[in-house]
């Protein structure tokens, strides 16, 4: 039940990756073996384009979501951004950056970053469904930002954002748009055509695939400058001898991605609704987060008032059963859920958040299990609490 | 099922906890009530004493925690049943992070919050009957080697309004020698925000 975090490998990826161990050769060399790693790796960065609808040689491979967002935010920074005359006039002078307040930490870090720099950097709010707040959005772009950075899908809730339309509005104001799709591509459907976005990150390991691979979509003359220098690879962007097993299992993973994404949805909703609305039935005075509709649909993201996340968390976890909680005890830090103190529930909701993300392994008769389990341990729970007001 | 996070005392205390209150509060008269933490900081904890010639003779309790909060109280009650309250009031985090066979570093401050809601509660009863406080026989930690000041010295400080290293060393003269107990200071700072909000 957490998915979200990570999936396992698909057998079929599994056997690509292992087979592509032995195809030792660098994809670099002009010998027959590294042509053939080549071919292998224009394959499978084929697979990646038409999950995603683009053209293959504006797909880079990286090592991942974070190093994607990374090079994004890098480039914000670089010469590269007013190198023509036509840049210059499009981009020079340009100092603001819009993101939200709900992405991911590489994001959010980026973001800073770029504001210790001296850019400008404003956090979208969102409601409390975790949708971006339109008219503030439309309001800062008046700023002529530079860049408007906004997740496709939250990891954590599962709000859906309207990029077409926060991208249309971006491109309005002369700014640059890149979505983060990590938590979107393999869920729903992605078409870097039909969004109209710049850039747009994803990441293999989200989509059954191994870990430590990842893309990043540039549109052709978007510009983009290198994290990683020193090497052809990539189109001289990203140095680094070619990583063929995770670039294959990658191709492989995005092949079946594209192939049963209408299958993963109707699946997963369903058992989100059995979970969703089994939860609902049997447990008092709880609230579901995210938006009702426009949202992922394997993330079921519940707030147990009264029992604390971690707690929960442990108690599931000695039955077998995987999930994750916004509660600040379970993160280290001491804060609870960024992107649930966002939506403004509070941080009773949040630290008694716990977050179901279902997979395409995950059977009706394990949602029912969750069922059986996750009622008695709220109860339990709630039982020992000193918020009274929730005793069932 | 490989290692668990906490140990098998914790992981025992968390499932099966001991004395939890199962009635309604006033279906269990007692003798002295405390209650510590904050519902909005992830933790929360109600102590009822029942307490006869200066002896702890029995104990119920409430937690709104994580698991290490659940299973420190519910040691705690058990430790501290035919404990006189001179021996109870000076009982620190510690002596509860022993008896669970230890806990994650960053889990001890925020979690065990026994002690405090403890003190509370013998303070509720030493009011309650007019008997002398034993205010400052708590145990202390000497944060601060060069001008010998405590942790209660700084929790005491933070309930007085203190929020910053700077306001601290205005009151107490925190670190205004070496300055080496800074960090320490400002975890504990960050700490005690956690416990009693902002």
């Amino acid at each position: 039940m957490d998915y979200n975090a990570t999936t396992p490998l698909d057998p079929q990826v599994r056997d690509i990756f292992i087979r592509e161990l032995d195809s030792f050769a660098n994809g670099s060399s002009m010998h027959e073996d590294g042509r053939k790693v080549a071919k292998d790796i224009f394959d499978a960065r084929s697979r990646i384009a038409e999950l995603i609808n683009s053209k293959p040689e504006e797909v880079i491979f990286t090592s991942g979501g974070s190093e994607s967002n990374n090079m994004v935010f890098n480039t914000m920074i670089s010469p590269v951004l007013t190198r023509t005359s036509l840049q210059k006039a499009a981009f020079g002078g340009r100092k603001t950056i819009i993101t939200t307040s709900i992405e991911h930490p590489c994001v959010m870090e980026s973001a800073k970053h770029l504001e210790s720099l001296g850019y400008t950097v404003h956090f979208l709010p969102v409601d409390g469904n975790g949708m971006v707040d339109i008219s503030v959005y439309r309001r800062l772009l008046a700023e002529k930002p530079l860049l408007v950075s906004i997740m496709m899908a939250n990891n954590e809730i599962g709000t859906i954002q309207d990029i077409k339309e926060l991208a249309l509005l971006a491109h309005n104001a002369g700014a640059l748009f890149h979505t983060d799709a990590v938590q979107a591509a393999g869920k729903i459907k992605v078409d870097v055509e039909d969004l109209g976005v710049d850039y747009l990150t994803l990441s293999c390991h989200k989509i059954y695939g191994p870990k430590g691979i990842g893309a990043l979509y540039i549109r052709k003359g978007a510009p983009i400058d290198s994290l990683i220098r020193g090497g052809h690879q990539e189109n001289g962007l990203r140095a680094g001898t070619y990583n063929g097993p995770s670039i294959a299992g990658f191709g492989e993973a995005a092949r079946l991605a594209r192939k049963n994404l209408e299958t993963y949805g109707k699946q997963t909703r369903a058992l989100r609704n059995r979970l969703r609305d089994g939860f609902l039935k049997e447990i008092p005075d709880i609230r579901i987060n995210g938006h009702p509709e426009k949202v992922l649909p394997n993330t079921l993201d519940v707030s147990f008032p009264g029992a604390e996340g971690e707690s929960i968390l442990l108690m599931l976890d000695i039955t077998g059963i995987s999930v994750s909680t916004g509660s600040a005890c379970a993160s280290g830090s001491l804060e609870p859920s960024h992107v649930l103190m966002a939506t403004g529930v509070g941080p009773e909701l949040a630290h008694g958040s716990i977050r179901f993300s279902l997979g395409k392994y995950t059977t009706e008769a394990e949602v029912d299990f969750v069922l059986s389990q996750v009622p008695q341990i709220i109860k339990k729970l709630r039982g020992f609490s000193t918020v009274s007001s929730h005793q069932a | 099922m490989s290692e668990w996070l906490y140990s098998d005392v914790v992981k025992d205390h968390f499932m099966n906890p001991k004395n939890v209150l199962s009635e309604d509060e006033a279906a269990w008269p007692n003798d002295g009530r405390g209650i510590v933490g904050n519902i909005k900081c992830g933790d929360q904890m109600l102590i009822l004493l029942r307490i006869k010639d200066r002896t702890i003779t029995d104990v119920r309790w409430k937690t709104y925690g994580c698991a290490s909060a659940i299973a420190s109280t519910s040691i705690l009650s058990e430790a501290i049943k035919g404990m006189s309250i001179d021996d109870a009031y000076t009982l620190k985090p510690e002596d509860i992070v022993a008896k669970l066979g230890g806990l994650p570093a960053n889990k001890i401050h925020c979690s065990v919050l026994g002690d405090k809601a403890l003190r509370s509660a013998i303070d509720d009863y030493l009011e309650k009957n007019s008997l002398p406080s034993l205010k400052g026989k708590e145990h202390a930690e000497v944060i601060c080697t060069c001008l010998n000041v405590t942790d209660r010295d700084i929790e005491d400080a933070y309930k007085a309004g203190d929020r910053t290293w700077e306001d601290l060393q205005a009151r107490t003269k925190i670190g205004t020698a070496c300055g080496g107990c800074k960090q320490k200071t400002l975890e504990l700072l960050h700490q005690l925000e956690h416990l009693y909000g902002e």
